[in-house]
């Protein structure tokens, strides 16, 4: 049977429940929570560190991210802590899914160090971790012209569905999911990687999906930081 | 620069004040969440001391029991200094710090019997639950050592088994069965600075002290288990004034865990 209605009963372009928080992390230069349904990310930005001189850059700031899932935080068996390539490949994309819209260049010599914790998992992690680390460097106050908003986009049976969760990803093979992360005021794509099959259509039709998504995503992060200095 | 902020914190304590202006044998608010991560793990809570956010979670799976003990089931209790709590601690492998802070509170859990190894075992010899707890501080504001006791200790009240038909685990169903818990042990850390003992540091004071003392009671007031840190001795008066005030203290630790 074709899959027409979700396995959680939302709409195809209805994201999960979000909450977003800003300033969660007292000891952080900045700092966000994000949960998309189950999904719950941590973020935090420390810095400007001193580091190597081999990894210095003279003219800005170096950006270093760092995905984590605490240990029990797995649909399965425990997730032996410490870092795995899964999670160095999710640093990676992390931080190149933010870099285009920050500026590190009053920081030269110096890191600037993302943390991202995952509490609880529910599929669409570096998703959630980006657009809580996107908040997180906005609340340090490092300069950036938009903020990084990220979703998962899936397509089942030639239809598409937004912010897909464990379910849905485990749903059958060749279901395509599309991890999408984008600067939502110049809709640009910083960060997109596939899993299964797409035609060229569905793939357009994902990417508009998951831009309408973002942009509600968006809303919540920006009221998010507002609220933090709401008086 | 640390001495100077040394002076400053024995002086204000002569003065019989702290930096935050609290009592020395008081505590911050504490809050105590259970099931933060119910999806993923078996058992889970978040603590808060003030400004300090720990988090504990209980995977439970179904391993082999050690040769030595073939009727007992496992626990262990791993603590990881996320560097996001914290701009001091770095990536990396676990440091010394990290390393004390999961034994600490394994020693607590493991020597006053809260757990009842023998009901973890399956199988003599080829099947046990093993428990395991993992704690991550989110917010390094101040007092680790007890923060994360009483997450672990939160989180293992809160773990329910996983169905197990005998071969596999089912992680995706619950039971409602608990862990065979027995009376709930504490712990209390007690810090001293020059002739002062207090509890609850922030993480300045946590930074000059002369020594501390974390001490797991029994809830009859029995000491379970002790570790002593910092650079400086403690007399036998003085450790017996410390587990005085822990013992004072963790009764009302454990009103938070109610």
């Amino acid at each position: 049977m074709a899959y027409t209605k979700r396995f959680d009963g939302r709409k195809a372009d209805e994201i999960r429940p979000i909450e977003a928080k800003v300033g969660v992390v007292k000891r952080a230069l900045g700092s966000a929570s994000f949960k998309t349904g189950k999904t719950w990310a941590f973020a935090a930005v420390q810095g400007p560190k001193d580091i190597n001189r081999f990894q210095q850059d003279p003219e800005k700031g170096v950006l270093r991210c760092n995905y984590n899932m605490m240990a029990f935080s797995g649909s399965g068996e425990r997730v032996r802590p410490g870092p795995s390539r899964r999670s160095k490949e999710i640093s990676m994309v992390t931080g190149k899914a933010l870099l285009p819209v920050i500026d590190l260049g009053s920081f030269p010599g110096a890191a600037i160090d993302v943390y991202i914790e995952l509490v609880q998992t529910d599929a669409g992690t570096r998703c959630a971790g980006i657009t809580a680390a996107a908040m997180a460097l906005a609340d340090a106050g490092i300069p950036m012209n938009d903020l990084v908003t990220s979703v998962a986009v899936g397509v089942i049976d030639n239809k598409v569905f937004v912010d897909v969760n464990k379910e849905e990803e485990d749903y059958e093979d060749g279901m395509a999911d599309i991890a999408v992360a984008m600067s939502v005021r110049t809709k640009k794509i910083t960060l997109l990687q596939l899993d299964g099959f797409v035609s060229r259509e569905e793939l357009k039709k994902a990417l508009e999906s998951a831009y309408g998504a973002c942009e509600k995503i968006k809303e919540v992060q920006v009221k998010a930081l507002k609220d933090k200095y709401k008086v | 620069m640390i001495n100077v902020i040394k002076e400053h914190m024995e002086s204000i304590f002569e003065k019989g004040t702290r930096e935050d202006g609290r009592k020395f044998d008081a505590y911050r608010k504490i809050t105590v969440e259970y099931g933060i991560s119910p999806k993923s793990a078996e058992g889970s809570a978040k603590v808060t001391i003030g400004d300090t956010i720990v988090v504990a979670g209980i995977k439970l799976e179904v391993g082999t029991p050690f040769p030595d003990t073939p009727d007992e089931g496992a626990l262990m209790v791993n603590a990881e200094l996320l560097p996001l709590s914290n701009p001091k601690f770095e990536m990396g492998p676990p440091t010394i710090d990290s390393i004390e802070l999961s034994r600490v509170t394994d020693r607590v859990i493991r020597e006053s019997r809260f757990v009842d190894f023998n009901k973890l075992c399956i199988k003599k010899g080829e099947k046990c639950w093993m428990i395991m707890v993992d704690i991550y501080p989110l917010n390094d504001a101040g007092n680790l050592f007890d923060a994360a006791a009483l997450a672990a200790l939160a989180a293992l009240k809160d773990a329910k088994y996983p169905e197990f038909d005998g071969e596999k685990v089912d992680y995706s169903k619950r039971t409602n069965k608990s862990l065979p818990l027995g009376k709930l042990p504490m712990a209390c850390t007690i810090m001293k600075i020059g002739n002062t003992l207090f509890v609850d540091p922030t993480p300045v004071e946590e930074e000059v002290i002369d020594s501390r003392l974390t001490i797991g009671l029994l809830d009859d007031d029995r000491v379970c288990s002790m570790q002593k840190g910092g650079e400086e001795g403690l007399t036998i008066e003085e450790v017996d004034k410390m587990v005085e005030l822990a013992i004072k203290k963790a009764k009302e630790l454990r009103n938070a865990l109610k």
